[in-house]
């Protein structure tokens, strides 16, 4: 050893923020839908988050040991992974499909493409639209000891009431972490204030929803149906915890709004003319397949350029 | 409410509690002198004086190499030993006069300007080039040029930049507390300059001490004004400090001039009024030693050319073993490989650090989280050019406006990848303006 200093370029001192804090934030901001699931749904909730994670955390750790990478568990994106893939899962499902789908998120979507940051979709995402078309009917079998009936969004279809204030405390059949409305702004709210995400993306895409429920739902100004909306089929967990997910959202600030809007009209459309009474999964995933383009032009101007840029395109 | 600022920026550990009580101290130096002739952006200086030379305080012992050059004067006395490359802080070596000291530090003659409002622009600007003055707040630049751009009448504002937003440094904030009257009197004589200007002291708000006294002090000066500043880095960069001052933009293109500014810092400024007042050359100037491996952080007044070490052995020497030594403040100074190199005009501080926190951490992979966007005062996106930069894309580098980063390092700062942003990206920048230059 010489007697001479370490030497690097500047900056030379960094804020505390690392990937695995904020993965642990977004960890803490699902915790209240989570316990809120779990007391909803009983211990085959817990069970089932738990399994899910477990098959996320063991899948990218074998998969880094066998492509020789450095072990990137410990930055807990797996474990944000698997918590939201369970989160997007029926309590009925059969654990062994919640391991595919564990899997499929990790390997197929994530790893395969390069890791953590490489991925094209939200793997959660991905991986909940895998078993929804591998496991049609289980996927979509919300029936447990405590509710009998369908979701809130395909009983309005076939033109039934719904109460809408148990749609936000979250007495309602659906997926284990999107039914308490409540539980998640909580989280939400916790995210925001802890600058994990910003009201970019959700907003624009809740706006947007609402505006193209507006115009085409054919059901005008509803108060009722459009908080059922709003309430139901994962639109919150979706426009808070899944559209703002970093990887797969564009980077540029105007590019945020635009991805918001593009959610928000999906949604609308899959909703409105789709199949499906839902549509917040594909829809979400369609919109991270538009990133890169979104992103292309919406490079932000920079400091001090405006007139000059304007005064280049004029001329060209 | 009150206080302006820019748009982005980031809020690192301050750190100036170390020093920032620490009146300003005089240190005279006991080795030799060593003066390298580039130590201020343009051509070098060349010498006039030759090996056996005795040379006196306050000597002119180089002359400037061209308009965009400064002539350089001696800070103590005595006889020149070589004239020779030597290693300077940054590890170049650099053609240098090197003077022993004889310890009496017998001064040249001066010439005092009792009414200073007698001078002509002309003078006064013959007066700054004459006595070598450069930005010393670290670029260099030669501040007779600054003084005179192509049109003086466009000129509307004389910022000058009391911000100090590094973390750590003090030595802006003791001149304010220590040597008002010299701000503001340097600050008068650069309005003389200017008919149409105003001036403003630009001071970031964790300074209410300093705010309210330089207030005070130009009460009557219909001339000057204070500007209150957020406490946000980089507030005290050009293009953001002219931007919370006049909200006008300016970018790479432009000079601080095309929106009728011009920017100048503490220092500077009194050097301006000791020159033209006094007739003073620049020899010396105000530093902060500090870091939590110095044992007596403070703030030193002390002759340029002065070795590095003997500085720190002013501050107390160190209580721990340093990992890191920094000329300037730990967003954009550069790090240094020892101590043995000589301090110049643009010696703004030295900052010890027993833990380098930088070199050691392994950067991971980048998760888009935008932290890097919200925090660029440029309105880039650090993330994706440094991606650009790694790679070796300089067409999608310049349609992202590379080359308007200002290289403040808060990209890095925020990245919680711990990703060297703010490297890739000047590494860039000087690849795509080099290739511009064949």
């Amino acid at each position: 050893m010489s007697d001479l200093y370490h030497v690097s370029s500047s900056p030379h001192v960094r804020s505390k923020d690392t990937t695995s804090r904020i993965m642990l934030y977004v960890i803490i901001g699902l915790l209240p839908t989570s316990l809120f699931g779990i007391y909803n749904f009983g211990l085959k909730a817990l069970l089932l988050i738990l399994v899910t994670i477990a098959s996320c955390v063991v899948s990218e750790w074998v998969f880094d040991k066998i492509v020789h990478k450095k072990n990137t568990v410990p930055d807990f994106s797996a474990v944000v992974t698997g918590l939201l893939l369970a989160l997007n899962l029926p309590v009925t499902l059969p654990w062994w499909e919640a391991v595919i789908g564990g899997v499929f998120a990790i390997v197929v979507v994530k790893c395969l493409f390069g890791g953590l940051g490489q991925n094209f979709m939200n793997p959660a995402l991905g991986a909940r639209c895998f078993l929804l078309i591998a496991f049609a009917a289980d996927m979509t079998n919300f029936v447990t000891d405590t509710y009998t009936g369908p979701t809130p969004l395909a009983a309005m279809r076939n033109g039934e009431a719904v109460d809408t204030i148990n749609m936000l405390i979250g007495r309602i059949p659906g997926t284990i972490g999107e039914t308490s409305v409540i539980a998640i702004l909580i989280g939400a709210i916790f995210m925001i204030l802890m600058g994990v995400i910003d009201l970019r993306i959700p907003a624009s895409y809740i706006v947007t929803f609402v505006v193209f429920m507006l115009l085409f739902s054919g059901r005008g100004f509803d108060g009722a149906y459009l908080t059922a909306q709003l309430c139901g089929g994962g639109l919150m967990l979706g426009a808070f915890f899944m559209a703002t997910d970093y990887v797969t959202s564009p980077i540029t600030p105007r590019g945020k709004i635009v991805f918001g809007i593009c959610c928000g009209i999906l949604t609308g459309l899959f909703r409105t003319f789709g199949a499906n009474a839902e549509g917040v999964s594909f829809a979400i995933i369609l919109s991270n397949l538009f990133v890169p383009m979104i992103e292309k032009y919406t490079v932000p101007l920079a400091f001090g350029k405006v007139r000059e840029a304007k005064k280049q395109e004029g001329g060209k | 409410m009150g206080s302006k600022t820019f748009k982005g920026g980031v809020h690192p550990f301050e750190g100036k509690e170390l020093a920032k009580d620490q009146p300003i101290v005089e240190v005279l130096p006991k080795g030799d002198l060593v003066y390298p002739l580039s130590q201020h952006i343009g051509a070098p200086a060349s010498p006039i004086v030759a090996v056996g030379d005795r040379v006196l305080k306050g000597q002119k012992i180089a002359e400037a190499g061209g308009f965009v050059s400064s002539p350089i004067y001696a800070s103590a006395s005595g006889t020149v030993k070589a004239i020779e490359p030597r290693r300077v802080a940054t590890g170049d070596m650099v053609k240098s006069i090197v003077t022993d000291n004889d310890g009496t530090f017998e001064e040249a003659e001066y010439t005092p300007c009792e009414d200073v409002t007698s001078l002509t622009k002309d003078e006064i600007i013959a007066k700054v080039k004459e006595a070598g003055i450069v930005g010393m707040g670290g670029a260099g630049f030669p501040t007779h040029v600054k003084l005179s751009p192509k049109e003086p009448d466009k000129i509307e504002y004389i910022i000058a930049n009391c911000a100090e937003c590094e973390p750590y440094l003090t030595a802006d904030y003791r001149r304010m507390i220590e040597n008002p009257e010299e701000l503001i009197g340097g600050m008068k004589i650069i309005l003389q300059l200017f008919d149409h200007a105003k001036g403003i002291l630009g001071i970031e708000d964790n300074k209410p001490d300093c705010i309210e006294k330089l207030t005070k002090l130009v009460e009557n000066e219909p001339r000057i004004e204070v500007c209150p500043l957020q406490t946000k880095y980089p507030q005290g960069g050009e293009r953001q400090l002219i931007y919370a001052v006049t909200k006008r933009a300016i970018n790479s293109k432009m000079l601080p001039a095309d929106a009728g500014c011009i920017v100048d810092n503490v220092e500077t400024i009194i050097a301006v009024y000791n020159a033209v007042r006094f007739g003073h050359p620049l020899t010396n100037r105000v530093s902060t030693i500090t870091g939590d491996a110095v044992a007596k952080p403070g703030n030193f007044l002390y002759n340029i050319g002065t070795n590095y070490a003997e500085l720190v052995e002013a501050a107390g020497g160190f209580q721990t073993e340093p990992e890191k030594m920094i000329s300037g403040g730990p967003m954009m100074g550069f790090a240094m490989f020892g101590l043995d190199v000589p301090t110049t005009k643009t010696s703004s501080s030295l900052l010890c650090l027993t833990k380098d926190e930088v070199s050691v951490t392994e950067p991971t992979a980048c998760i888009n989280c935008g932290r890097c966007v919200e925090a660029c005062p440029e309105l880039l996106v650090p993330s994706r050019l440094a991606k650009f930069g790694d790679n070796g894309l300089s067409a999608e580098f310049e349609a992202w406006h590379g080359l308007e980063c200002v290289e403040c390092g808060s990209c890095s700062f925020v990245c919680p990848a711990k990703k060297q942003l703010a490297q890739s990206i000047k590494t860039m920048k000087k690849q795509v303006l080099a290739a511009k230059r064949k």
